[in-house]
């Protein structure tokens, strides 16, 4: 199945570009070239830019299973990276434990308080978690515009963005060779773990369950629903929190607007493709940060404009929507709920 | 500008209109689609995709070929919904999104393979403004209200239009009827697919026509990512106004007041950073969702497929 999408969508793309004047061939050669093709453009294009994507990816995927629509993964992952720029600049030279630690917790909490909003606004007053996200994305962006213009601007005020994070708030190198940074390993821990809490653990099945069938998952489960939806929709916040604080202390090492890149929306793609299982969205974020870092590659060396892979990752979306069928909403899930309910009886 | 507080609201109000208008014809158009108990999130996609229908028309026709081009576009994004949605019965939020994403990157892929990469600023031939005799007259509001491009007042015409039958005709009720139990409908005869497909086409027609309507009769250019949200700002509208046409037109008319309290704040000289600006309407109606949306019901049957939709 997965094989048949992927080669649909590289047809229909490569018949997009056809028809758009551009030359397919040197296109082609680009984007492999700017994603696999040597082991600077995997390790300082592809997996760099797969960090941010494994964790939106994370956080989507954990939202969606608990039926928590969160479309705001762009917007916390903002929250995340402004709040940690502002630690970071504050702290200054502090000791590199400090440093590291204090910026990374401040764009998780970030993160999961701007999640927070629309999970009160859910929880309280009933508002589509839909619309409330899509909307914070917007006031996020206004919010990093507000501070790189005005109290976290650069000394001079002159560039609209914030002054360089110190060397001890910068997350170090994995080798000399390439610009992989930890917290490519922060993210691969932290769908390891997201991958156990919700196979083996209470709260993971907590969180399915509710998901899955929130009536029976009340009824014959005993499980707080809201209480369960709000932590999820917390932890998908705190997850994209930490992706934006991540990309500030690993890749810009500092704030400006336009600093994601759509890093959340494409993580919906992300957490699909890999069916929502975190440990799939390892695999999943790897490829898109391979598609975004070739598509780089295609502009700059085949002059094909690089937003032609949002079509892609439509594509996608659309594929596996029409083949797989998937439904997230919880009264599709008949047969996950008959399975929660025959677990729970056992 | 004839100064002073007259000049300054006669600014306001215009501000106000310019905003309203667009956000009007795409959320009178969504409220047709979520009275059939369907919820386009790929709206924004849909005015996006018709603003760069309009850009195409514009260039090669003249205003009509312009809203004509921008609604067969619009139109185009939302069949593309439609079959997913009603066909697949895929979830409606999950493909809404991806119809974004699609515009985006075909709007983008063709603007900088039809125009060239850097994208040079296109003037385009634009909608001159109408002034209807009397109306235009009247004090304060006059000029604001009614010294418009024509689509402007198309979008009036839309919502006593779309409330007319939507509550007086037997097609009216039809909808709603889908909207709220699409088994009992169906059990009445009316096919809900069939209902919900009409539905949604015409929502991607007022949807395209609205980004149209950013091109033709404001920007007077293109440029990606156009619709900036503003799709997204309509969906949340027809819930700001209660699932009702005319609810729909003041909850329009409200946000863009607040979008346009900039230009009366700056008149009275307040420093404040102009983002506040930007994002008190996305605020307000945050707040405005709050207030509504707990005492309100949606169409019943809003964002849920059922299997057996005939």
């Amino acid at each position: 199945m997965l094989p048949a999408i992927i080669g649909g969508i590289v047809a229909a793309t490569a018949l997009l570009l056809a028809v758009g004047g551009y030359d397919v061939a040197a296109a082609a050669r680009a984007l492999v070239g700017g994603s696999f093709g040597s082991w600077y453009a995997f390790g300082s294009g592809t997996l760099v830019r797969a960090t941010p994507l494994v964790l939106t990816g994370l956080s989507v995927a954990i939202a969606f299973r608990a039926g928590v629509f969160n479309i705001g993964a762009e917007g916390q992952f903002l929250a995340g990276a402004a709040a940690a720029t502002a630690v970071a600049l504050a702290l200054g030279d502090a000791s590199r434990l400090v440093a590291l630690t204090l910026p990374l917790f401040a764009g998780c909490l970030a993160g999961a308080l701007w999640a927070g909003i629309a999970a009160v606004l859910r929880s309280r007053f009933n508002v589509l978690e839909v619309i409330s996200t899509l909307l914070l994305n917007f006031v996020a962006g206004f919010g990093v515009s507000y501070l790189v213009r005005g109290p976290l601007q650069e000394p001079t005020h002159i560039y609209p963005q914030t002054s360089t994070i110190s060397l001890a708030a910068q997350l170090p190198r994995l080798g000399a060779a390439t610009r992989l940074h930890a917290g490519s390993l922060i993210a691969l821990a932290c769908a390891c773990i997201a991958w156990w809490v919700m196979r083996s653990t209470a709260a993971g099945f907590r969180v399915r369950a509710a998901g899955a069938n929130a009536n029976a998952a009340a009824i014959a489960g005993q499980i707080d629903v809201r209480r369960t939806t709000m932590r999820a929709f917390l932890v998908s916040g705190a997850l994209a929190g930490v992706a934006g604080a991540i990309e500030v202390m690993g890749v810009t090492f500092a704030l400006y607007e336009n600093i994601s890149p759509g890093y959340g929306y494409t993580a919906i793609a992300v957490a699909l493709l890999a069916r929502l299982d975190p440990a799939g969205v390892i695999v999943t974020g790897v490829l898109f940060g391979a598609l975004d870092s070739g598509a780089a590659a295609m502009q700059r060396d085949a002059n094909v404009p690089s937003v032609v892979v949002m079509v892609v990752e439509a594509a996608v979306i659309l594929a596996l929507l029409a083949a797989d069928r998937i439904r997230i909403q919880p009264r599709a899930h008949a047969a996950v709920a008959e399975t929660v309910i025959a677990e729970t009886a056992a | 500008m004839t100064g002073g507080a007259h000049g300054v609201a006669s600014e306001f109000l215009g501000a106000t209109v310019r905003t309203a208008t667009p956000l009007l014809l795409a959320s009178i158009g969504e409220v047709v689609a979520e009275r059939a108990g369907v919820i386009n999130i790929g709206l924004e996609g849909v005015v996006l995709a018709g603003s760069f229908g309009a850009l195409i028309g514009a260039t090669h026709g003249g205003v009509a070929a312009a809203y004509a081009a921008a609604a067969i576009c619009g139109l185009a994004m939302a069949a593309v919904f439609a079959v997913f949605v009603l066909w697949t019965s895929a979830d409606q939020i999950i493909t809404g999104t991806a119809i974004t994403l699609l515009a985006l990157g075909l709007t983008g892929t063709l603007y900088r393979s039809i125009y060239g990469a850097t994208g040079a600023l296109l003037t385009l031939s634009t909608e001159q403004p109408l002034s209807i005799p009397v109306l235009s007259g009247i004090p304060w509001i006059g000029q604001a209200l009614f010294a418009q491009p024509p689509i402007t007042y198309f979008a009036y015409l839309t919502v006593p239009a779309v409330w007319w039958w939507m509550y007086r005709t037997h097609g009216g009720l039809a909808l709603r009827a889908v909207g709220e139990s699409p088994r009992a409908a169906a059990a009445a005869g009316i096919s809900p697919r069939r209902v919900r497909l009409l539905a949604l086409l015409f929502g991607g027609l007022l949807g395209g026509i609205a980004g149209g309507m950013l091109v033709v009769a404001q920007a007077g250019t293109f440029a990606e990512g156009m619709s900036s949200g503003r799709g997204f700002v309509a969906i949340a509208i027809v819930v700001l106004g209660r699932w009702h046409p005319v609810g729909v037109a003041i909850a329009a008319l409200v946000f863009g007041a607040a979008s346009a309290l900039q230009y009366l704040l700056q008149a009275l000289g307040l420093a404040l950073p102009y983002q506040l600006f930007l994002a008190l309407p996305y605020l307000l109606t945050l707040a405005g969702l709050a207030g509504v949306a707990g005492r309100v019901l949606a169409p019943a049957a809003l964002a849920r497929n059922d299997e057996e939709l005939a």
